[in-house]
């Protein structure tokens, strides 16, 4: 275990612990609004202090991190459910006009400015997590094609394969049995690394208004909420803004501790 | 001495802070919200359009001031015939178009029939529907006749909509327009600001400042940086309230408080049940807590209102003690009404923040009585199309900023669908009435007769929030039409 | 090499050529109608009528399409529906200032970015690479509107350095345009500085294991001057790539910095044209970044073939 993986993991799991304790209990009640008591700096009753409806801050950081988390997990289901059966395919028929047409659609995919669309998604087919998590899921599809397309198409290469297809297995089966254990890890930390660019694309999305909706709270949209008041009560934004930091840091970190400890040669480069 | 001598150091200390773009005295920059998509104010419902030109650029034959009145504008007098249906009107004769060209009679005469004609794009084309004929008599005399008295039709005329303009520059006008008012249009950056200077062959009082630029500055957080960071000397409907007490502290800049023609409500489907059932919208009145709106998305500025009517307006009747918090009352009469369980709703809210900001709160007080409501956030051209298009919507919170809109309620096909044929009459017979006395009273049956049928949530008075630096005089604090008139502004010595 | 490019040439056209498709029809089914919204609620259904068939918006979907596009090889983009000035116009005018914006904030990140992966790449491990590992870490963690809040309030509402927002305008000069878009820079550098020096950091670092990298060293060069004289050159090819990538992103991240900065660029303009539905900006717009960025994606394709005749074998 590495050190990068250890803070990343503590890191994150702050955030999945908040979202998971969530459901159970919440300081407040994070919709609950008490106007006379708005704008509160953090103090012994309101951990985190008071938003400007007098909703305790603490909750609603709890729930947000539930729709962060939420969005972002899906988004990337979306990308690997689409992305890795695609690049699969395209590296078993590498050089073919499949292998082609995927990997064009995905450059043009990664030609359309990402923010830009899913502003324009989301602004035209309605705000909303709904919306968001296809927004940010359509622009993970290529980025999970290509690393899983990259990656299997030296296995196809390697002897055991060879073996496979004489054995009489067909491209498909390979590509499930064989090459995709072994691009596994791989996917794993690309993984970890599109979750949090999720959580970052999400907030985002929130922060323009078109992520989840009142009275869902929403850390991109506490952080609009803070914009006007950031003068008057600066936790406001801070707070959610650290969360947001803590949680794709340790994200991050995570992945790139993964990838040295999954990684044969670097794993034993750190012992 | 000492007098002048301070007023030297003054001047003198202005020239090294040279900095500053302009000069203090005689030039003034006033930020808004929202850029005008075009400079015609007779082809689009752009508020925006009108902040900018009405009355500094365009004028109409009467004209807004200040405090609400009507008073005479490029029309220096006119005559109204015993039955109402004819009024004539005198020009002043010295008035030039600013690029030279004389208005007379006849550009009136275009102005008006353009406005009315078959394939006009006028947004307030019906504000010109009862006009049956315009005829030039002579130079400087306007004829225009009417098939019923309309007791509103100066007040029409003083619209932003119903400004003068000439046949000679009208296919320019959206991008270079040219009017009779005190200030010329001398430059448009898009998405940047608006240049104006001053008219010195204006018929009237000429104005004080020299140069204006509007720049325009959607987003209030860049709203508080630009006025905090002095980089405007004004800015007309700034759209951060809770900002507002920072700039009261602070002795550099002044804040003005006033209030404009905006009746903020909570509109109602009333077609649409549970809302066609009178008691359930009885319920929702009193299910409402004004204040808390007021005070949670408004920051304390706005005039809770209990009917559609402007407070500031001789004619209000207050009816606020009719639709009280009241959340006892409202749970019991929705279980009078058969839903002792409350029932589900849509509320669609616009961009603007006491929208977005009071459906929040208004969601959160109707959960309290058994009402779950989903909102959606709608950009406008979403809203038109849905609620207000197709009427698909259960409540949704809007600002009706025309002066005088009560008649909306006459017209069972307006988005919220009341249809009260004793209502209808009324305002039948209040348009045709011209005598104030009169048309006072019926104004007041008329508010009373919303209030008591519940049609909407009356909310709030929207305020007009100005701030400027405190050496800036003249400018106005309420808002009786869309307009920043800067034509009486200057700077304090 | 000819056939290479004559291959990627054709492959950029169709990608140009489904992008518009993409880009028209999709947009084109957007609920709301911008004639309605430019007159409000007071308009009567026959003025709303007149200026549909004003704006053109009654001509059917496919002809529209290619009108647009035909135009759109003569460099004309159309009218916009809310502001009745040729597209082409506008976009001229915001890009004034959308590109001055990517290229100082490119500027910017190069500048942090190269300097700080060498410097963490040559003390692999020590605490050096470490201190600046864990700053990239926080940099590419932060959102960059975020930071924005925080450069404003900090430097134009607590300090006064800086102008709230805005843009000087050119005619004021060039010091005053670099001054009002020094903060909205720095907020768009930062995510990007962060993620160019671990590029650059890893890049370096591959290329030192090299075996020629080995075999300098083994001829007595120091670590160093190995790091200038060959690593650098190599390891710049990656980190070449991600700039020119990075280029068309800022160009269009510039979206909401924009917004919060009150500039009057291209972002600013594509958020306006949603709101008012003024669908031929949104699309001409919309495809002007696919374009630059396929256009650029295109040329350091090329170049990567010119420099690396391996890549010419690949499909």
């Amino acid at each position: 275990m590495n050190r990068n993986l250890i803070i990343g993991l503590i890191l994150s799991a702050i955030a999945i612990l908040a979202a998971l304790m969530s459901f159970i209990w919440t300081p407040f009640d994070h919709v609950a609004m008490n106007i006379p008591a708005k704008l509160q700096t953090p103090n012994l009753t309101h951990w985190f202090g008071t938003d400007h409806f007098g909703r305790d801050i603490f909750s609603m950081i709890m729930v947000g991190a539930r729709t962060s988390i939420a969005v972002a997990f899906v988004a990337v289901g979306i990308g690997m459910g689409l992305g890795i059966p695609l690049g699969l395919w395209a590296a078993a028929r590498k050089g073919s006009y499949i292998d082609e047409l995927i990997m064009r659609a995905n450059d043009l995919i990664f030609a359309f400015p990402s923010l830009v669309i899913a502003i324009l998604i989301t602004a035209i087919f309605g705000a909303g997590a709904v919306n968001a998590i296809i927004a940010i899921g359509i622009f993970n599809i290529p980025v999970f094609a290509r690393v899983v397309r990259g990656a299997a198409m030296p296995i196809w290469e390697r002897e055991f394969i060879l073996a496979a297809r004489v054995a009489g297995k067909n491209a498909a089966r390979i590509s499930v049995e064989h090459i995709l254990p072994n691009v596994l890890n791989l996917l794993i930390v690309q993984a970890t690394i599109q979750f949090s660019l999720g959580i970052l694309a999400e907030a985002a999305l929130s922060y323009v208004g078109l992520g989840a909706q009142p009275p869902t709270p929403s850390w991109g949209r506490m952080l609009a909420d803070a914009q006007t008041l950031v003068s008057i009560a600066p936790h406001l934004a801070l707070i959610p803004g650290f969360a947001i930091i803590i949680t794709v840091m340790g994200l991050n970190l995570m992945g790139d501790g993964l990838r040295d400890y999954l990684n044969p040669r670097t794993r034993v480069a750190r012992t | 001495m000492k007098h002048f001598v301070s007023r030297l150091a003054l001047a003198s200390a202005l020239s090294v802070a040279g900095f500053a773009a302009h000069a203090a005295n005689t030039d003034i920059t006033v930020a808004m919200q929202l850029e005008p998509p075009h400079l015609d104010p007779t082809s689009a419902a752009a508020g925006a359009i009108d902040s900018v030109l009405y009355s500094n650029v365009f004028e109409g034959l009467t004209r807004f001031m200040g405090d609400g009145s009507v008073v005479a504008g490029l029309a220096k007098s006119w005559d109204i015939s015993d039955d109402g249906l004819v009024y004539t009107f005198i020009l002043h004769d010295n008035v030039l178009f600013h690029d030279g060209s004389t208005m007379d009679a006849e550009d009136v005469q275009f102005s008006l029939n353009r406005a009315r004609a078959d394939d006009s794009t006028n947004a307030q084309k019906a504000l010109f529907a009862g006009i049956t004929d315009v005829s030039a008599l002579d130079a400087a005399t306007v004829v225009v006749t009417l098939d019923a008295p309309n007791g509103n039709f100066l007040f029409n005329l003083a619209w932003g909509d119903a400004i003068i303009v000439a046949p000679e520059s009208i296919d320019g006008i959206k991008q270079a327009p040219i009017g009779t008012g005190a200030f010329k249009f001398a430059n448009w950056v898009q998405g940047d600001k608006i240049e104006l200077t001053r008219n010195d062959a204006y018929w009237g009082t000429p104005a004080v400042l020299e140069n204006v630029t509007f720049k325009f500055i959607s987003d209030p957080t860049a709203a508080f940086a630009s006025v905090m960071a002095e980089d405007v000397d004004a800015f007309v409907g700034f759209p951060a309230p809770e900002n507002l007490p920072q700039f009261e502290a602070d002795p550099r800049f002044q804040v003005l408080v006033g209030s404009t023609e905006g009746e903020t409500i909570l509109s109602t489907n009333n077609k649409m049940p549970p809302f066609d059932n009178v008691k359930v919208r009885e319920a929702l009145a009193h299910a409402i807590d004004r204040q808390a709106i007021v005070d949670g998305a408004m920051f304390g500025y706005g005039t809770p209102i209990g009917t559609h009517f402007a407070p500031h307006n001789p004619a209000y009747v207050d009816l606020t003690g009719s639709s009280a918090y009241d959340p006892e009352l409202a749970k019991k009469l929705l279980a009078e009404a058969g839903f002792a369980d409350g029932f589900e709703t849509t509320l669609h809210l616009p961009p603007p923040s006491y929208a977005r900001r009071g459906g929040e709160i208004i969601a959160a007080q109707l959960a309290q009585v058994g009402i779950k409501v989903q909102i959606t956030n709608v950009e406008w051209a979403q809203w038109l199309e849905t609620v207000f298009r197709g009427k698909d919507f259960g409540l949704t919170i809007v600002s009706h900023t025309e002066p005088m809109d009560i008649g909306i309620y006459a017209n069972p096909e307006y988005y919220f669908q009341y249809d009260n044929p004793a209502f209808q009459e009324l305002m039948t017979n209040l348009n045709a009435t011209t005598d104030p006395e009169a048309r006072t009273a019926l104004m007041g049956d008329a508010q009373r007769m919303i209030s008591s049928d519940f049609v909407n949530g009356y909310l709030f008075q929207l305020a007009q929030l100005s701030v400027a630096k405190a050496g800036v005089q003249g400018l106005w604090t309420n808002a009786p039409t869309q307009a920043t008139d800067l034509t009486a502004v200057s700077w304090a010595d | 090499m000819i056939r290479y490019t004559l291959k990627r040439f054709l492959s950029l056209c169709i990608s140009l050529a489904v992008a518009s498709l993409l880009i028209f029809f999709v947009i084109e089914i957007a609920p709301g109608d911008p004639a309605s919204f430019m007159l409000g609620i007071n308009a009567q259904p026959d003025t709303v009528a007149t200026l549909r068939a004003e704006l053109g918006l009654d001509i059917p979907k496919l002809e529209r399409y290619l009108a647009w596009t035909q135009g759109m090889l003569t460099g004309d983009f159309g009218m916009s529906y809310t502001y009745r000035t040729p597209v082409s116009q506008m976009v001229a005018d915001r890009l004034w200032v959308s590109l001055p914006l990517a290229l100082f904030a490119l500027a910017l990140s190069t500048l942090i970015a190269l300097p700080a992966g060498i410097y963490s790449a040559a003390r692999r491990g020590q605490t050096g690479d470490i201190a600046v590992m864990s700053a990239t870490q926080l940099g590419v963690a932060i959102p960059n509107f975020w930071f924005a809040m925080m450069l404003v309030l900090i430097f134009a509402i607590k300090l006064r350095w800086f102008a709230g927002g805005g843009f000087a305008g050119w005619d004021k000069g060039l010091g005053a345009v670099m001054w009002s878009l020094t903060l909205p820079a720095i907020s768009l550098a930062l995510p990007q500085a962060a993620i160019l020096a671990r590029v650059m950091r890893s890049a370096l670092l591959d290329v030192m294991n090299e075996d020629f990298m080995r075999t300098a060293r083994a001829k007595g060069l120091t670590t160093t001057q190995t790091l200038w004289k060959h690593g650098l050159r190599n390891a710049l090819i990656p980190v070449l790539t991600i700039i020119g990538l990075q280029f068309s992103f800022l160009l269009a991240g510039g979206i909401i910095i924009e917004q919060v900065f009150y500039l009057p660029g291209l972002g600013r303009l594509v958020f306006q044209a949603i709101s008012a539905r003024d669908l031929i900006v949104v699309e001409s717009v919309v495809m002007l970044l696919v374009f630059a960025v396929i256009v650029v994606n295109f040329a350091v394709d090329l170049a990567y073939a010119a420099v690396d005749p391996r890549l010419r074998a690949r499909t």
